[in-house]
């Protein structure tokens, strides 16, 4: 347990220290807020974001942005690199079991996304008003769904890909894909034929409908967080079964 | 004195290259026990197996009673590993990487000291990146011992530092085996199997070709002593009478008496009763390289 939080506090500080990390999981879904913010405002416009302003629908989407980044760029990239070093064979000499190496990734990955949320929901607030979230407390509950599903979905890729290299590549190209198809890029309306069939089988696209669900005040989306569940069971049992020390 | 570790018939393969081949060994509490042979040789092989860190194809092991490959866990906590290929994490900070690794154990020891004995007390801040080889190399040491082991496996602990850490380096895992902690050691140095080791297994293509005291080994398989000087004497012709001595070799002026036991002394007494009383009388002993080298019938380095 000791071993646990410190190496999470260590992580943490790993994490501060390395920038390309905080700028693909903390500083991307700032610029997009922005930038999205900026052309759209939050009127709503029919027909487009499921008929609800823009930025209302981008708030709960940009907490998924975050969720996404860390299980496709940072913690693939990290394990990976870990392995690749013998960093990993390095922590189990020292009798690290794999519960505080996970465990450890797992707790940075809230800390992470409560971080990176809260950095959006203060400088949406401030500059684009925004509604509140309409159910709390099941926004809660699909924000951790959301952040244990997508950090399962890092150890999967992290177990899986051999090097640092490889988990840079697939790493971004899933990024970009899921962050342009996946709801945090253009209205989901306006993709069309492969678009939305790629769309839909992105896990980002159905953990940012179990987060806006709550949010805009619609029901809670009960397939959107029973894929995703499904998505997190699947994706920590490749992870257990492919994950290697060294 | 009890084993703490004892292994039997230890086999591992690689694909077809045979790195471990049935080797059987016991190392003694608190003794310094040294794998000395050629890189390849099956070394760091046979201590990965017994760290748990690698699966053996068959064969025994214990170590502290503890089989590795069913209880790995339970040995990492009471073992401690200086790994020849691992590394930390760039940016991690010399201090942050000794408390985390101080962690694993409620019975660590306190890692200002380490810092301060393996002469990293001023890199305390620095990050594991920005170290230099030989630094490295003594964190590892000492993230090695931080959590107190009762055996500490020690991987070419040496390279990389200088002459002057190495023998520091030395006087430190003295210091380790007086507390009480057993050493094993892996080296391809052979000043360092000689200097430190109780005991030294010669590893040579997967197989202990021969195991003993430094000493021991000297003794029983290089035994032969060469006694130099230089004379102008052309007659020595008498020394080679000395039942001790094997052969006289002249190149000049030098002389090189070459045979076994106390030959230095009865040679030294032949020459002042000839009236021959040189200045730079010198013996030549021989070395555990010497053994090495008949022993498998090449040097370390091949």
């Amino acid at each position: 347990m000791r071993t646990l939080f410190k190496l999470s506090w260590v992580e943490i500080k790993l994490f501060i220290r390395e920038p390309i990390t905080v700028v693909f999981t903390l500083a991307l879904p700032i610029i997009f807020l922005f930038v999205m913010g900026g052309v759209f405002g939050n009127t709503p416009n029919p027909g487009f974001y499921r008929d609800v302003g823009a930025m209302d629908y981008y708030m709960p989407s940009y907490y998924g942005l975050v969720m996404m980044a860390i299980g496709t760029v940072a913690l693939p990239v990290h394990l990976a690199g870990y392995r690749e070093r013998g960093v990993l064979r390095r922590f189990r000499a020292s009798s690290f079991s794999i519960w505080s190496v996970l465990g450890s990734q797992l707790l940075v990955s809230f800390i992470i996304t409560i971080v990176g949320s809260i950095l959006i929901t203060i400088f949406g607030l401030l500059f684009y008003h925004p509604h509140p979230p309409v159910y709390p407390g099941q926004l809660v509950a699909a924000f951790v769904l959301g952040t244990v599903c997508f950090t399962c979905f890092g150890f999967f890729l992290g177990a899986v890909l051999p090097s640092t290299r490889s988990a840079q590549g697939v790493g971004l190209i899933l990024f970009f894909v899921m962050m342009i198809l996946g709801g945090a890029g253009p209205p989901p309306e306006v993709l069309t034929g492969a678009m939305d069939v790629i769309a839909k089988i992105t896990p980002l696209r159905h953990v940012i409908w179990m987060l806006q669900n709550p949010w805009l005040g619609f029901s809670w989306n009960t397939s959107a967080s029973l894929i995703t569940a499904g998505i997190t069971v699947v994706a920590a049992l490749l992870a257990a079964r492919f994950f290697r020390w060294e | 004195m009890a084993s703490i570790i004892e292994v039997r018939n230890l086999r591992k393969t690689y694909g077809n290259t045979i790195a471990v081949d049935d080797i059987s060994f016991e190392v003694a509490e608190g003794e310094i026990f040294g794998f000395l042979g050629p890189n390849g040789a099956g070394k760091t092989t046979t201590v990965e197996c017994l760290q748990a860190l690698r699966k053996p194809d068959s064969g025994n092991i214990r170590v502290l009673g503890i089989d590795p490959h069913t209880q790995a866990q339970a040995l990492h906590r009471r073992i401690g590993s200086q790994l020849q290929e691992s590394a930390l994490p760039d940016r991690i900070k010399v201090w942050e990487a000794l408390d985390l690794f101080a962690s694993v154990t409620p019975n660590a020891l306190d890692w200002q000291v380490l810092l301060e004995q393996w002469g990293l007390a001023g890199k305390q801040k620095a990050s594991f990146s920005s170290l230099s080889g030989g630094q490295r190399q003594r964190l590892f040491v000492a993230l090695s011992l931080v959590n107190n082991p009762e055996v500490v496996f020690l991987d070419e602990m040496t390279t990389g530092l200088d002459p002057a850490a190495r023998h520091v380096a030395w006087d430190l895992i003295r210091a380790i085996r007086d507390r009480g902690t057993t050493v094993a050691l892996v080296t391809h140095f052979m000043d360092e199997a000689e200097e430190l080791c109780d005991r030294v297994a010669i590893v040579d293509r997967g197989k202990i070709v021969a195991s003993d005291t430094p000493q021991g080994l000297i003794d029983k398989h290089a035994s032969e002593v060469r006694v130099i000087f230089t004379t102008e004497q052309e007659d020595l012709s008498w020394l080679s009478d000395i039942p001790e001595v094997r052969e006289v070799i002249r190149k000049g002026p030098r002389v090189e008496v070459e045979g076994s036991g106390p030959v230095l002394a009865l040679a030294a007494a032949a020459l002042v009763e000839h009236g021959i009383i040189p200045a730079d009388l010198r013996v030549e002993k021989p070395a555990l390289e010497d053994v090495f080298l008949k022993m498998t019938g090449h040097g370390a380095g091949e």
